[in-house]
């Protein structure tokens, strides 16, 4: 029983880092960036190569994904996407789904379409069962033991970037109103590109570590972007502890879903979804007036 | 009286106009050979004006769309295929069960932003999707429905293999509903669409039920992309899981925004230009069609849409670039 | 017929802590010219927004020739003739003002929901879009699209658009802000020939035009009304004069 509750944290907690840039790129820059998952699906595949063909160990696989898909961003963002943010959302929308489908396009190509097969570290592969005679058995296996740690830590570094330091400020006063923050001399250029990259880096590490969870093949943007953008509607995008608290939901709704009724399986998250946006259509976390 | 006449000659048919359709109706006769090809253009030209009602028209993001044409798809096939073979019967089938379904959802698009209506249009697609694979018995499931087999059209005319009959079926269909639609745009309601969409404020301010509108029209379009469905399971005999697909909805949007948003015969110019596109570059990299497909997005939204059918801005700044 | 076009007992609006409008009566005469001023931030638009619908009311009510509508969607006062423009203007870009006007004139008549008709057809609704458009000086540039027009025949528009609902009750928000001086006159003079039963409310920090204009004026303060009066009272007002401080012309 507690295993379904455990399962669904990690997972949400990972799909919570992989979303976590979309929704404030959207909160920021109002700004659909339907490629996200590519930038996840970067990460994931990096480690795998990394990991598998040069032998690289796991852990460290973890930041280096972290930076390059950050860097990868950065470069994106400058060249890409600044000069589509005025535009309409439909130009938006057709611009990131014609680069996510250069970049699934090009991952087949050079990796082929089959599913890659993350290597974990012995350390990583054991279980634990606690409370084992009673319903309330709680099986967590050491893997996402190690996904809720690594984003519990990251979800609070988040946290206190936000409320504590000059730049987690600045980037608030941006998401609040563009130009008076400018006005306020706040480069808005740089918090745009920073953040761009940060969430884009963090995709590429929630990528990684969900590899061995989620699966990882050239389909990955378009199979889970459903589910970033999900979080997102639902969370909001004027704050992270909207998104992490969706994102939580998401997936202790998905895990116990798929376990409780499989012959209705997504069809519960989505049903879910859709009566959610109806009742609060921005979002169930945002307050009124609200992107 | 100017200002009348010329309102009203925006109305009229004009020659262009005529030779088209004249030109559309004498394909598949001049062409038997692409019969089949004519016929998944028509359709396809279906579903992309019928898409254009709410996107260029009324200026709703969706990604859905694809929900009505794969429920007026299965529908019409599984009416055939347990109740009635009559084509027609079966049209009016799965336009019926489009039209009820887009009243229900035309609720969860009024409220929220581009995001939201993204979403709920997403969902609801991707729903049906997720049930007509879990009841597969009904449906084939993953293997689609197979063996939908129609009677005569009109009682006469039968189906043949060549596919010419139901390319004239396909654009006879395509050609009622269009003027129709065309009609519908000149109106006084389909200015009022438009006011909505430019600026849904002020649309109110000057009293217009702006929700009302959006339920119709949006309604409108779930029937009409439910008839391009029910063409599509009846003229290929069967329907499968992927016409659900984001793909689709992607695909369709990709072709109205090549042909021209908010112009009805955008959407026709755009299915065409698309299926021969595709038809090239499948026949030179039949593998990597997504990766040309997704620079061709990429620089047309870089470059400006309008631009696409203004072939003397491409080269160099466009004039209008800001007022 | 009741004496007062448009009512306001008690209205309040409150954003969270902040009390936008604090408790406003209002009373508005059948056929009056009565302008609301106020310093930046007084909470003018708020109220106009309140009282056409756009915001919904925290507390109190608002009456219309009688009727209560405090809780109509906007779309139902504007049926029942309360019609408002904007600050910043608010058109229909793609269309040109012929369409806009006779798009609008046909929903006002109740042709809106017409879909067999062509846009054209009704010979009554386009001579009075072009009355109208002879009216604002917009004739010459019947044919361009919105977005393409230039501000000030945009405000013409604007209040072109207003006009063609046949308000009872007219709105106008800042009708002249931004105008060049020959739309500025054209403006002024169209506001000083509507007709005697239409009544207007006027917002505007133009202190000549307010003084010309009105019959009566009230002065909103953080919210919440400071005095009203005939522009004579207000004119001699003490308190009216430190609250501006020098931004009038009295």
């Amino acid at each position: 029983m507690l295993t379904i509750l455990f399962d669904g944290v990690a997972y949400g907690m990972l799909l919570f880092i992989l979303a976590v840039g979309l929704s404030v790129t959207m909160g920021l820059m109002n700004f659909i960036n339907l490629a996200h998952g590519a930038f996840a699906m970067l990460g994931g595949y990096l480690t795998v190569v990394l990991s598998q063909r040069y032998g690289v160990p796991f852990l460290l696989c973890l930041p280096v994904s972290f930076l390059v898909t950050a860097l990868v961003g950065a470069v994106c963002e400058r060249t890409l996407y600044r000069p589509m943010y005025g535009k309409a959302h439909l130009d938006q929308v057709l611009f990131t789904i014609g680069l996510a489908f250069m970049a699934v396009a090009v991952t087949d190509y050079w990796m082929g379409s089959q599913q890659q097969i993350m290597q974990l570290p012995d350390w990583l592969r054991g279980r634990t069962e606690l409370f084992e005679d009673t319903p309330w058995r709680l099986g967590m296996g050491h893997y996402r033991l190690f996904i809720i740690a690594v984003c519990g830590l990251l979800t609070l570094a988040l946290q206190y970037v936000l409320s504590a330091t000059r730049f987690g400020s600045q980037l608030r006063a941006s998401v609040d109103d563009a130009r008076v923050a400018a006005g306020l001399g706040i480069r808005v250029n740089l918090v745009f590109a920073v953040t761009f990259a940060v969430g884009s880096g963090l995709a590429g590490l929630g990528g990684a570590l969900g590899a061995e969870v989620l699966g990882l093949d050239p389909t990955f943007p378009f199979k889970f972007m459903v589910y970033f953008l999900i979080v997102v509607a639902v969370g909001g995008t004027s704050s992270i502890t909207g998104p992490l608290l969706a994102a939580l939901l998401l997936g202790v709704a998905d895990v116990a879903g798929k376990y409780f009724v499989p012959k209705l399986g997504a069809f519960i998250v989505y049903s879910l979804m859709i009566a959610i946006l109806i009742w609060r259509p921005h979002g169930l976390f945002t307050r009124q007036g609200g992107k | 009286m100017d200002a009348r006449s010329s309102l009203l000659h925006a109305r009229r048919f004009k020659a262009a106009e005529w030779a088209f359709w004249c030109l559309a109706f004498a394909a598949p006769a001049l062409l038997p050979s692409h019969a089949l090809m004519l016929n998944e253009m028509a359709i396809v030209a279906l579903f992309a004006v019928s898409l254009d009602l709410i996107l260029g028209y009324s200026g709703i993001v969706s990604l859905g769309h694809a929900a009505f044409l794969g429920l007026g798809a299965y529908s019409a096939a599984l009416f055939a295929k347990f109740i009635l073979p009559d084509p027609l019967l079966g049209l009016c089938v799965g336009v019926g069960a489009s039209l009820v379904l887009g009243y229900l959802c035309s609720f969860s698009i009024m409220r929220g932003s581009d995001l939201t209506r993204l979403m709920v249009t997403l969902g609801t697609a991707l729903i049906l999707l997720e049930l007509a694979n879990k009841f597969g018995d009904i449906t084939g499931g993953s293997d689609g429905l197979q063996g939908v087999v129609m009677a005569p059209l009109f009682g006469r005319f039968e189906f043949d293999l060549m596919g010419q009959v139901a390319a004239w079926y396909s654009i006879g269909v395509l050609f009622v509903l269009f003027v129709l639609m065309r009609r519908l745009v000149h109106s006084p309601l389909g200015a009022s669409l438009m006011a909505v969409r430019d600026n849904a404020l002020r649309a109110r301010a000057i009293g217009i039920h702006v929700n009302g509108r959006l339920s119709l029209i949006y309604t409108l379009a779930a029937g009409v992309a439910g008839a391009a469905g029910a063409l599509l399971a009846q003229t290929t005999g069967f329907a499968s899981l992927d016409v659900f697909a984001m793909d689709r909805s992607a695909d369709v949007m990709l072709m109205l925004v090549m042909g021209g948003v908010g112009w009805l015969y955008g959407g026709v110019v755009g299915a065409v230009l698309f299926k021969l596109m595709y038809d090239v570059i499948a026949n030179i990299t039949p593998q990597y069609w997504t990766f040309w497909i997704g620079l061709f997005l990429v620089v047309l939204m870089r470059v400006g849409r309008e631009r696409l059918v203004r072939p003397w801005t491409w080269f160099g700044a466009s004039r209008k670039e800001q007022a | 017929m009741s004496e007062f076009a448009l009512e306001t007992t008690g209205l309040v609006k409150r954003f969270g802590g902040i009390v936008a409008t604090d408790h406003v009566n209002l009373r508005i005469k059948q056929g009056a010219r009565h302008a609301l001023i106020g310093p930046n931030g007084a909470g003018k638009t708020t109220l106009i927004n309140l009282m056409t619908g756009v915001l919904p009311v925290s507390e109190g009510r608002i009456v219309l020739q009688g009727q209560d509508i405090s809780h109509l969607a906007p779309e139902q006062r504007v049926a029942r003739g309360m019609v408002r423009t904007f600050q910043i203007n608010q058109l229909f870009a793609s269309m040109t003002p012929l369409e806009t006007l006779v798009m609008v004139i046909s929903q006002h008549l109740g042709l809106g929901k017409r879909w067999w008709q062509p846009l054209g057809q009704r010979g009554d609704v386009v001579d009075r879009a072009t009355a109208l458009l002879t009216q604002f000086h917009l004739m010459e540039v019947m044919h361009q699209r919105t977005e393409h027009l230039a501000y000030g025949k945009r405000r013409l528009l604007e209040m072109a658009i207003a006009l063609a609902c046949e308000p009872r009750v007219l709105l106008l928000d800042e009708p002249v802000a931004g105008v060049p001086a020959g739309e500025r006159d054209e403006l002024l003079a169209i506001v000083a020939q509507l007709p005697a039963d239409v009544s207007v409310v006027l917002i505007e920090h133009d202190m000549d035009l307010v003084f010309g204009f009105a019959d009566r004026i009230t002065v909103l303060v953080n919210g919440a009304v400071l005095t009203e009066g005939t522009p004579q009272e207000i004119a001699h007002d003490q308190r009216v004069k430190d609250v501006y401080l020098g931004q009038a012309h009295v």
